[in-house]
């Protein structure tokens, strides 16, 4: 007899992780929501709008690093290209929230404002479409996926490893922000895209707006350790650490080991993609500094912070190292770099596994002190 | 049923599945085709790095069912020999078949895997983070494109012929523990374990009973001479009690070719063989 799929998907996770989504989903979807809408503003319970816009902006950061653990921590392949695939979805979904504006910009024009600026007369063919949010969710999947196959099959079917490919990573997402910062290009140069006004024609600084990109970021992030922690568990996930700690063997057992690459490789860059798309109107801004290779090389700290191929590990990284930088930059801004240079190499050198490795030292201790 | 006749019923009376395409979905150069009776065929195979010439002009035919033992000193490219054959590096020159026509030279690795070909390398090579079960699982033969492995349930069936291995390759205790923590010697049988689950036809062994206690080393012995038959085998060993309890056609590789072939007394005979290797 065949186990029916969805009693598959359901042994994805243990009963404890079930328990800790519902509560997970219980705070974002309903607690934060009341506690933003319906308490008063000067109540101690009160949430702000500035907390939701953090969480929910860290939220989308974990969400990139349980991709960037599916690839790194699963398959063993350091991307420090990251942030472009983030990137992209941010643009392609910045896109359409520039053409929300509508006339509403500084030119009253039809055409956003730095088209205007350059004298341009209508929208680029790659424009085409951009007003259609249809469309523009269909650019935030495909666009990432476009490049990271065609990126991914090139470099795995040369079988470029280890280190060389993560310093392709790199060049790959700087050469993007070079193309991404001239103004010709067609995103705005430096700027990027800004002052978004709507989103599905609701106004997108109001509260019940942010609430609902909150909760989506919030959905999308909890479907997506759902989703990884099925893939890692199917004969799929086996392959691929299988092939992470032996290749030539699961070459010799009859896998190609591209195939694998690259879909993990592209399913990993969608996920980014998506994680982008959420970012920019929770955010307001995107611009070529996400291309920066300091903010890929961020990413995977995040996953080496929390425990690299754990996927719970990635997310509370992510929470952590992002928690920590907020308060920096209001507190100490100059020695923010110092700190995360300095987390890393105790993580490196005392935390092999990260958080999630030194809690489970931790509990296996008192196990055996109980 | 003794775990002998297990591994026969494991490895035979199965349906090929072989209509000139893998199950990668490429083209092969034909089907296994075995009516002339050879399963393997080298003819001038020179392999060289950097000038130096691992393997030299060498010449090496096996027939269909034929138990072979490939012996010869340290260097003398027995190891590089298998890499020629399984895809792992391309011949300067010389051809090799398997069967009459699947050209080995034109393959990749997976492709010589699908076509039949199984091979035990010198350092055991098992995933030693997968649980014994999982190390059989991966090797099983069946579809292994990416949609398959996604979908991947194993059925009851498949689960008993695991069992089966299991059994065979003494390892039913040990199941569920990670492949890295067993013994040096079971590492040796769970990887003879994994080429069984692929049920090849021709089965490369470079030095498998490297480690193995001297029981575990005739009960390896046993087990091949049970396989030889169905199935061709190419085993390279260092260790003479084990070659001679084999008992097949002895080939001795030197600098690259083949120093001398016969039964082993013949060989073990042979001035230029003790000269080389089973002299010093
Ligand atoms: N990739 C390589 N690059 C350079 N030289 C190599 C390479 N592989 C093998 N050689 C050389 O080719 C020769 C044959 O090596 P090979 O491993 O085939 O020998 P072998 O007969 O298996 O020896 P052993 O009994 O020690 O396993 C050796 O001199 C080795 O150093
Ligand atoms: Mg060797």
């Amino acid at each position: 007899m065949r186990t029916p799929l969805s009693v598959r998907f359901l042994s994805a996770l243990d009963t404890k992780g079930w328990l800790v989504l519902g509560v997970f989903l219980t705070l974002t979807l309903l607690v934060v929501p009341l506690l933003n809408l319906a308490v008063p503003e000067d109540s101690a319970f009160h949430v702000s709008a500035y907390f939701i816009t953090l969480i929910g902006k860290i939220m989308c950061y974990a969400l990139v690093a349980v991709a960037m653990d599916l690839i790194w921590g699963f398959g063993g392949i350091l991307s420090l290209g990251h942030g472009l695939f983030f990137a992209l979805g941010g643009y392609a979904f910045g896109m359409y929230l520039m053409r929300q504006i509508g006339r509403d910009g500084s030119y009253g024009a039809d055409l956003p404002d730095f088209m205007i600026f350059l004298d341009w007369k209508e929208l680029p063919w790659f424009w085409f479409g951009s007003d259609s949010f249809g469309w523009a969710m269909l650019l935030v999947v495909l666009v990432p996926a476009l490049v990271a196959f065609v990126f991914g099959y090139f470099a795995f079917r040369s079988r470029i490893k280890g280190v060389y490919f993560s310093i392709i990573t790199q060049a790959l997402t700087y050469a993007a922000m070079l193309l991404f910062f001239r103004n010709e290009t067609g995103f705005g140069g430096n700027n990027g895209f800004t002052d978004f006004k709507r989103i599905l024609g609701y106004s997108i600084t109001a509260p019940e707006t942010r609430l609902v990109l909150f909760g989506l970021t919030a959905l999308a992030l909890a479907a997506t350790l759902v989703f990884a922690a099925w893939l890692v568990k199917s004969k799929f996930g086996r392959v691929l650490t299988a092939i992470r700690d032996a290749e030539s063997r699961v070459m010799f057992i009859g896998y190609n080991p591209l195939w694998y690459k690259l879909t993990i490789w592209v399913i990993s860059a969608v996920l980014c993609g998506i994680a982008g798309a959420l970012y920019v109107p929770q955010v307001g801004i995107i611009n070529p500094g996400e291309m920066s290779t300091a903010n890929s090389i961020e990413i995977a700290i995040w996953v080496a912070v929390g425990g690299r191929g754990t996927l719970i590990g990635p997310v509370i990284g992510a929470f952590v190292v992002n928690l920590a930088k907020s308060w920096f930059t209001v507190s100490f801004p100059e020695y923010w770099l110092f700190f995360l240079g300095l987390l890393f190499i105790i993580v490196t050198l005392f935390l092999p596994q990260g958080l999630v490795g030194l809690w489970k030292k931790f509990a296996a201790r008192k196990g055996v002190a109980a | 049923m003794s775990p002998l006749s297990a591994s026969k019923d494991l490895l035979d009376g199965r349906p090929e599945g072989s209509d000139g395409i893998d199950q990668l979905g490429h083209v092969v150069t034909g089907e296994l085709d075995l009516s002339h009776g050879v399963a393997l065929y080298l003819e001038d195979i020179t392999v060289s790095f950097d000038g130096f010439k691992a393997l030299n002009n060498l010449n090496l035919a096996i027939d269909a069912g034929e138990l072979r033992c490939i012996i010869g000193p340290n260097g003398a490219g027995k190891t590089t020999m298998m890499d020629v054959i399984t895809g792992k590096t391309r011949p300067d020159s010389g051809k090799a078949f398997f069967g009459q026509s699947i050209d080995l030279t034109r393959l990749s690795e997976p492709e010589i895997a699908h076509a039949g070909i199984g091979r035990k390398f010198q350092k055991p090579t098992i995933f030693e983070q997968h649980s014994v079960f999982e190390n059989l699982e991966l090797a099983m033969k069946t579809d292994k494109r990416v949609w398959k492995s996604l979908l991947a349930w194993l059925s009851g069936e498949q689960r008993d012929r695991i069992a089966d291995t299991l059994k065979l390759i003494r390892l039913n205790g040990e199941a569920d523990r990670p492949a890295g923590l067993l013994s040096h010697g079971q590492k040796q049988w769970l990887e003879i374990g994994m080429l069984l689950m692929q049920e090849p036809k021709l089965l490369l062994l470079d030095e498998p009973v490297a480690g193995m206690t001297d029981d575990e080393t005739m009960r390896t012995a046993e087990l091949f001479v049970s396989l030889a038959g169905k199935h061709s085998l190419v085993v390279v060993e260092h260790d003479m009690a084990f070659v001679e309890r084999l008992g097949g056609k002895v080939t001795v590789l030197h600098e690259g070719s083949v120093l001398a072939e016969g039964d082993l007394a013949t060989v073990q005979n042979d001035p230029r063989v003790i000269e080389v290797y089973l002299g010093r």
